[in-house]
């Protein structure tokens, strides 16, 4: 895996075989010290060209646990700003001599964009309203460390649907992995044309709400209030907010899970945040060793050697061309990382 | 008196297919009636079809003001490559094309380039929808096509108006003044970057319904009913805006249209690469919309094929797919792509890239001409069996934003005449 820039790109082999790495990586979190040279002279450019604290305070440690260098490329008050091409900026940071670049853009694409342009591997922290992988992959091990499989289960993803990019590789990653997913809410937050998507598609949360294993709530954002996508917050909560009244429906085996960051009294109560079926926290705690499994996968082990640690070698710091191991020698690595630390 | 002859062509214009040799004066800029054998050099063009210049209604030369993307000396060599020997340039230049100052601008640099340069002027000032420009003015300076393209004019009775205005606008040479529009509803395209359906809602791209189109074809045709005034539908891409002009030519509104090779030949499955070259306004549409389009060239609801060529420079195409500007080039591959995509005989590719659209602009004295002795040499030479591949390196235009780079085409063009000066010969522009 050279890049992770769409989990369409992933088959179910793929996306288990990220989340048996991610259960592993969680064993290494729980150790005092929470940290394996796996990625040691690897060299990690958080390049967010929008905002974000939570997916990339996430990245960064991830990065960090397996020790890699870390380098933050704060783009929002720089070049591009500034009308320099896309190209031109990713160019410039690819120059510096890297391994892997972790993108947040705003602009659905961007990602699949930077890729042509550097020899890095590209990590997808999020682009517009087109995908978001980590996060799909995190909200699936959450799932899957509550129910064992997602096989036949009913999740609903409730909300603003067109407009993000946590829906589109959700709805992908879950259906891959044998769930059944139905998308819900009004139609004016609904995509286009949902045709060639395997899911089903409700308005009215009441009606399928008994029948989830897990309710998934989508952030309303404030612009779509103003672009008249739905005529006032009350009547969205009223809708298609998980309020402590509708979770009442909900079963007690359910899951109630949100991406972050929550608009309490809107999309889902206060209370019900706060509910013991609720997992938010679960799937925070879940990005981290998700997005080790990740750089993992992308970067390969690297120089990590398991027996010396330490092995003196001299780094570049740019990361060689060739596919640098086989799976055997990356399933051998990560069955040392028990014994390393 | 230099005279050069074209030997072994096929002619094809108005008088239908036959073999014909054309000699041409180059100092008169005529086709004359000379024995090729009395002509002073003899270029054989054996296999080969001379047919009268293309006329493209619909091209951006970014002059003035972007001439880091194309000047009107290098868009007119591009369009001579592909066989034009008119364009009609288009307004939203920098300054706007709005006054008789950069009419004369355009009109200026225009004469010393390798095609004729007609200026098209805006229907608003700084084509913002709300102030007439001095239509009158302009067109006493030659202007005969009026359009804010990049957007239509939104307001429903400011474009009623410009029309009745337009009306009585009568050019001494008895040739008509046509407003041209950009048929998209703003307030419904509105965050789209490219065709609203099933790409757009996987891609995550805001997307622009066929009907942000269509609803402003409607009321144009309904204008254009209202006023008893000619208009020109620009680039249409959607089967329901071809479906409402032949309703609106069959009851006799005096509507006409254009359509790209782009939206003859591409979808919006190509936006799936985010490739910027692939975004252009109107967007690239569904597999049904380009049979349409190719149905309403053939049976002449649209009326000509226009390229709507717009050079961008790279580091603008650089871009995240939602802010790279829309447009593509389309002056050298028409010919192409008209021969490879269409399933049209000669006769009717000439009608819609030449014939046709020099009545709409105006040209038609000069124009899209029969090919005979006495008329101006305005010619193109080509093969239409001559496959190529086309380059994004290899093209005439500054900028290099061809979404047909690789694609193998069929249909060369040769030599094109432009006012009896052989302005290409061989593929290669001579000046």
């Amino acid at each position: 895996m050279k890049h992770l820039i769409s989990t369409l790109d992933l088959n179910r082999a793929d996306l288990e075989q990220l989340l048996d790495l991610a259960d592993k990586f969680a064993g290494v979190l729980r150790r005092p010290i929470p940290k394996v040279p796996a990625l040691r002279g690897k060299t990690v450019v958080m390049a967010f060209f929008e905002d974000s604290t939570r997916t990339r305070t996430s990245f960064d440690l991830a990065a960090r646990r397996l020790s890699a260098d870390v380098v933050n490329f704060s783009v929002s008050q720089s070049a591009t700003k500034k009308g320099e091409s896309l190209r031109d900026t990713v160019e410039t940071i690819s120059a510096m001599g890297i391994d892997a670049v972790v993108v947040r853009h705003s602009s659905s694409g961007a990602p699949r964009q930077i890729a042509q342009w550097t020899d890095a591997s590209v990590i997808n922290a999020g682009d517009g309203w087109h995908q978001h992988p980590t996060q799909a992959l995190l909200d699936a091990y959450t799932i899957r460390k509550r129910f064992s499989a997602l096989d036949g289960l009913n999740i609903a993803i409730c909300g603003d649907i067109n407009h993000s990019r946590v829906a589109r590789s959700n709805v992908d990653v879950f259906t891959k992995l044998g769930a059944n997913v139905t998308l819900v809410g009004p139609k004016t937050l609904m995509p286009p044309d949902t045709s060639d998507w395997p899911v089903e598609l409700a308005s009215d949360l009441d009606e399928i709400v008994r029948d989830l294993d897990v309710v998934y709530l989508l952030r309303i954002q404030q612009e779509r209030l103003s672009s008249g996508l739905f005529p006032t917050v009350r009547e969205y909560r009223s809708r298609w907010g998980l309020t402590t009244e509708r979770a009442g429906m909900v079963s007690p085996d359910a899951l109630i899970m949100h991406p972050g960051p929550m608009n309490r009294g809107v999309e889902i109560d206060p209370e019900v945040a706060d509910d013991p079926r609720s997992v938010i926290l679960d799937q925070v705690a879940a990005g981290v060793p998700i997005r080790m499994a990740v750089l993992f996968q992308v970067l390969g082990p690297g120089q990590f050697d398991p027996v010396t640690e330490d092995n003196g070698q001299v780094h570049s710091g740019t990361r060689s061309k060739s596919t640098p191991t086989s799976d055997g020698e990356r399933l051998a690595a990560t069955n040392q990382l028990e014994e390393v630390s | 008196m230099t005279t050069y002859a074209f030997v072994g062509a096929d002619v094809v214009d108005q008088g239908g297919r036959r073999r014909q040799d054309v000699v041409i004066d180059g100092s008169a800029g005529r086709i004359i009636d000379l024995n090729p054998a009395d002509a002073d050099e003899r270029i054989d063009v054996s296999g080969q079809v001379i047919a009268p210049g293309f006329v493209d209604l619909h091209v951006h030369l970014r002059q003035p003001g972007n001439e880091a993307a194309e000047t009107i000396e290098t868009g007119s060599r591009a369009a001579a490559r592909g066989g034009f020997t008119a364009v009609v340039a288009m307004p939203n230049t920098t300054p706007c094309t709005d006054s008789a100052p950069v009419v004369n601008e355009v009109l200026t640099l225009g004469s010393a380039a390798l095609c004729e340069i007609k200026p098209s002027a805006a229907i608003t000032l700084e084509r913002d929808g709300k102030t007439l420009a001095p239509m009158g003015e302009l067109v006493d300076l030659g202007v005969r096509m009026f359009t804010d393209d990049g957007t239509g004019v939104q307001d429903d009775q400011l474009m009623r108006r410009a029309l009745e205005y337009a009306s009585s606008l009568t050019p001494d040479d008895g040739t008509e003044v046509v407003l041209s529009q950009h048929c998209e509803v703003s307030a419904l395209s509105q965050g789209g970057v490219m065709h609203e359906g099933r790409w757009s809602a996987s891609l995550g791209l805001g997307g622009q319904p066929a009907e942000a189109e269509e609803l402003m074809v409607m009321r144009d045709i309904a204008l254009s009913r209202l006023t008893g005034m000619r208009v020109h539908l620009q680039h249409l891409s959607t089967a329901g805006s071809v479906e409402m002009v032949r309703e609106a030519k069959k009851a006799g509104h005096p509507v006409t249209a254009e359509a790209t090779p782009h939206h003859f030949t591409l979808t919006d499955e190509s936006c799936s690469s985010y490739d910027p070259v692939f975004k252009v306004h109107p967007p690239l549409r569904t597999d049904a919309d380009v049979a349409a389009i190719k149905a309403g060239l053939a049976d002449g609801t649209i009326d000509a094929i226009a390229t709507d060529h717009a050079p961008h420079t790279p580091d603008s195409k650089e871009l995240p797919f939602d802010q790279a500007p829309p447009g593509m080039l389309g002056l050298e591959t028409a010919l192409a792509l008209a021969l490879t995509e269409l399933d049209l005989d000669i006769d009717e590719i000439v009608r819609l890239l030449s014939i046709r659209p020099a009545e709409i602009a105006g040209l038609a004295d000069r124009h899209g001409r029969p090919v005979q002795p006495g008329e101006p040499a305005n010619l193109v030479v080509f093969d239409p069996d001559g496959e190529w591949k086309v380059e994004r390196t290899g093209l005439a235009s500054i900028a290099s934003n061809t979404p047909f780079h690789g694609k193998k085409v069929r249909g060369k063009v040769n030599h094109t005449v432009y006012n009896g000066e052989l302005v290409v010969r061989d593929g290669k522009a001579t000046r």
